[in-house]
């Protein structure tokens, strides 16, 4: 079926596939003829061309090198913060370098890795080859986007070498901690401008995402056609347009405070403190699904490539999507049930309601692998892998969403290992499924298996190893964003467990290092379609040529690209019984 | 012929089988009705387990040294047992997914997607479900946040009311007992066994606390008695402790509040009545009283009254904008 190409400009990035880049067969009778049309960019080259690129090819590369950087800093410091908790009176960082450590760690990996590593990143790159369209709707605005985010993530980033050091109030910056009486220093107001900064670069690529994916989808591709990636980095962009402003605002407000003399958030001017939470978490709920929904969209695209069929539920994905989205609007509060001044029941029925639609997502993706013939590459066992972690952070998010409980574990381990197994599970598990998956349509090449199945058993462990003792130290009673506690509390063990974990997924991560630097230095050509993936993106070549496509296979169902090197298998069946003539009209009928 | 050259021996599987003599594809509906024996009797079982049985596993949580504290515990040990067998079957039936459909040939699976039954089902369930622990949640919350009203000397049942205020500050806590003119407070973690202040509470009375706070946000929290809440400025939170078994028991401020937050520790020490009547007398005899014990100088004027349903009639606010 694909064939690679051998010939060396095949695999240089930013090379336009030649005359010859579809072989015969890459793309059944009629891929090769059509690309002699395409005509190389002209442009600058070099330094240049990254500095003045609107293609969403280049900006989308840059994303995610720049999130990847600063993921493996904020990670660097998690190993910091768990040398420090192995030793009960350990002195390694002392409190205000502690405070600042774990207040930029979560900075770092929600605001400038998780969210930009997916919708600045991987789906800059592939939501228009997915749809078929030439570039971003707004191409400008797209580099504006990036450009803002490495300003925003270097201002955060740097706000450790002013005076007084970076920001230490958690990255939720609760008030009255966070006005100018709490935290004088210069840090906060960096940190201030950094989310500033970062959420008009999350806005914008939330415009162009809507927009990308509402207007230059390719003749064919209606909406229910759509492949799941995208449809969730739609929804995400409407999520981030929902969400974003909100936190701008909010940092506005306090920017006020601290500088201008208003009691927004202060009691003493009158103000009410809560308002900063009110504000903080209206962004933050929508914004825990603004990092899952694109991870979920990476691996409801995976499964069916390595289970070699259709996707079990594509409708019961997308309502599950709109459902989760439109839910995570109204359970801003159950961050706040121990304030005593929220209404519990409406906050906790409407965070129990939101285990029902994902919960349709895992019957979706068990039901896609049901019956098929699954192959374990590296995509795949992450994909799996974070089948696992999501479900284990899901099960306790339920029990989070009891107010009792919550007043039982509330901002202790137990909701630290329980957001972590959400959150590495999804931008982890799941992002480096995607960048696994994608890393060879991006690059041309493909990434070592070995190497890459390395990477994910000891990510694997060290996840485990890490997070499961950090459930029984929170039931035990240990506080987060504490630097020491007393060798009588009985925590010890279960945090040298957590450390030695910890220390075994930083290790994982040299593989994948290794892994980058192997593919860089002897190249495994990917040829478009190594995974026999069914989205459009699989029908280009690998790197896509600048304006992606030189043609478009017929569109006539979730996966074109499938249909067209899978002529007879084009036909799906309902699951619980015979085709319907309904479906035969939308699957059956490619001409060729 | 293809990319798995990198050290995989995986070959990409031709795409000429015939469809029809696929493993997968004929096995569907057998499989399926097991699906639907498996997730109806979970639906059975959860209330079961939830409502009818009286074995709490502990799960690593306290059993709680109050009544508040117990009925939280028992909640979360009947919702952990449930998220234990729901989500052991969704794991085990991953697990027995991925083993049972490995690619065994280059064989094209069945191209088959949804099933209205199916998807019915597993929306159905889990609402069923949420629902159950939904209900079950709001009874314990219900019971936890009960309060007796502002004030009161005795509760509707003739058991005696003893009021303490907690104020939570940087960085330690003030604890008055307003009504036996004792003030006990401490910073950081001076006081016994270097645990910070402690607070003496007697066991089978009602102790309601009043909680604020002096400058930022601190989290009241207790292991023992599965609860924390915040202090907040501006704010006067109530809640009820009913506690059932004497024994000293450590407590840490929860919400990050600055510099030397995780050494903001207290404790609680709970003793017969008597013992702590003999307590609150040495303790006006060490001049421990209200007046010796000013509060750490901030700016902060007092926080305004916040009323609670429960406690309205007794003591109606006239503060208006309080949340």
């Amino acid at each position: 079926m694909t064939t690679t190409i051998e010939s060396p400009e095949r695999i240089e990035p930013e090379e336009p596939g030649g005359p010859d880049a579809h072989g015969p067969g890459g793309h059944g009778p009629d891929g090769p003829g059509h690309d002699a049309e395409h005509a190389p960019h002209h442009g600058p080259t070099g330094i240049l061309n990254w500095l003045t690129s609107t293609d969403h090819k280049v900006i989308g590369k840059s994303y995610m090198i720049t999130s990847l950087v600063l993921f493996f800093i904020s990670g660097a410091m998690a190993l910091v913060m768990r040398s420090q908790l192995a030793d009960p009176t350990s002195s390694l960082v002392n409190f205000q370098t502690y405070n600042e450590l774990f207040t930029m760690h979560g900075s770092l990996m929600l605001y400038l890795f998780a969210g930009p590593f997916a919708f600045g990143g991987l789906a800059n790159y592939i939501v228009p080859l997915q749809v078929g369209a030439p570039d971003m709707a707004f191409p400008r605005l797209n580099a504006l986007s990036y450009w803002l985010y490495l300003g925003g993530s270097s201002v955060m980033t740097l706000s450790f070498l002013v005076a007084g050091g970076a920001a230490s109030f958690g990255w939720v910056a609760y008030a009255p901690l966070s006005n100018s009486i709490n935290s004088p220093g210069a840090g906060t107001d960096m940190w201030l401008m950094s989310l500033g900064l970062t959420g008009f670069s999350a806005i914008f690529t939330g415009v162009n995402l809507v927009a990308t994916i509402f207007y230059l989808r390719a003749p064919g591709l209606t909406m229910f056609r759509v492949p799941i990636f995208s449809w969730n980095m739609l929804v995400t962009g409407i999520l981030i347009l929902i969400a974003f402003p909100v936190l701008f605002g909010a940092v506005v407000m306090l920017f006020c405070d601290r500088h201008f003399g208003t009691h927004i958030f202060s009691v003493q001017g009158g103000g009410v403190p809560v308002l900063w939470q009110h504000l903080f978490w209206f962004f933050g709920h929508p914004e825990v699904y603004i990092l899952a929904l694109p991870y979920f969209g990476m691996v409801t695209d995976i499964f069916p490539v390595f289970s070699r069929k259709p996707l079990f539920g594509y409708r019961g994905m997308v309502f599950a999507t709109l459902s989760i989205a439109a839910l995570s609007t109204g359970v801003w509060a159950h961050h706040m049930f121990t304030t005593g001044v929220v209404l519990l029941p409406f906050f906790s029925l409407l965070s129990y309601l939101i285990a029902v639609p994902t919960g349709i997502k895992f019957f979706n993706w068990i039901g896609t692998m049901w019956g098929g013939q699954l192959s374990f590459q590296t995509p795949m066992l992450f994909s799996i892998g974070f089948l696992f972690a999501f479900l284990m952070g899901g099960v306790t998010g339920v029990l989070l969403a009891s107010p009792p409980v919550d007043f039982m574990t509330h901002d202790t381990y137990f909701v630290v290992a329980h957001f972590h197994q959400v959150l590495i599970g999804t931008t982890v598990f799941a992002g480096f499924a995607g960048f696994y998956f994608w890393y060879p349509k991006m690059f041309g090449r493909m990434l070592s298996e070995r190497l890459g199945k390395l990477h994910f058993w000891l990510l694997f462990i060290g996840f485990w190893v890490t997070f499961m003792p950090q459930y029984l130290v929170g039931l035990k009673g240990m506080p987060r964003r504490i630097a020491d506690y007393l060798p009588t509390n009985g925590w010890t063990g279960l945090n040298q467990i957590s450390t030695v974990g910890a220390f075994i997924i930083g290790f994982s991560f040299l593989f994948f290092l290794a892994n980058l630097v192997q593919a860089w230095r002897k190249p495994v050509p990917a040829g478009d379609n190594p995974w026999d993936g069914g989205a459009l993106e699989w029908f280009t070549s690998s790197p896509p040529p600048h304006h992606n496509f030189t043609h478009l296979p017929p569109i006539r169902s979730e996966r074109p690209t499938w249909d067209y090197n899978h002529p007879e298998h084009r036909k799906v069946e309902h699951g619980d019984g015979p085709t319907t003539p309904d479906e035969e009209k939308e699957t059956v009928g490619v001409p060729s | 012929m293809n990319a798995f050259t990198n050290g995989s021996p995986t070959a990409l599987p031709a795409r000429d089988q015939p469809v029809a003599d696929l493993p997968g594809g004929d096995r569907g509906p057998g499989r399926r009705r097991g699906w639907k024996r498996a997730a109806v009797g979970l639906a059975v079982a959860a209330p079961l387990i939830l409502g009818g049985c009286n074995f709490y596993p502990s799960y690593g949580a306290s059993k709680g040294a109050t009544t508040q504290g117990q009925d939280t515990f028992k909640l979360y040990s009947g919702m952990m047992t449930t998220g234990i067998i729901v989500g052991g079957f969704v794991g085990i039936l991953i697990l027995f997914t991925i083993v049972r459909y490995r690619r065994r040939s280059d064989a094209m699976p069945r191209q088959f997607h949804e099933s209205v039954p199916i998807e019915i089902l597993y929306t159905g369930i889990p609402i069923v479900i949420v629902a159950i622990l939904f209900v079950f949640t709001v009874i314990t919350e219900n019971k936890v946040d009960a309060t007796v009203p502002v004030n009161a000397t005795v509760t509707a049942t003739g058991v005696p009311v003893q009021h303490v205020k907690v104020t939570a500050f940087q960085w330690g806590w003030r604890f008055d007992y307003p009504d036996h003119n004792v003030s006990v407070s401490g910073e950081v973690t001076n006081g016994p066994g270097g645990h910070g202040p402690q607070m003496v509470l007697p066991v089978g009375e009602t102790v309601q606390i009043t909680l604020v706070s002096n400058d930022v946000i601190h989290g009241f929290y207790v292991r023992d008695f599965n609860f924390s809440r915040y202090a907040l400025p501006g704010v006067v939170n109530f809640f009820d402790l009913d506690i059932v078994r004497a024994g000293t028991y450590d407590g840490q401020c929860t919400q990050i509040c600055g510099l030397y937050h995780s050494e903001m520790l207290f404790s609680v020490r709970a003793v017969s009545p008597s013992q702590y009547q003999t307590w609150l007398a040495g303790e006006v005899a060490s001049g421990h009283t209200l007046q010796r014990q000013p509060l750490p100088a901030t700016s902060t004027p007092p926080p305004y009254d916040r009323v609670t349903p429960s406690n309205a009639l007794a003591a109606p606010s006239t503060k208006k904008g309080s949340l």
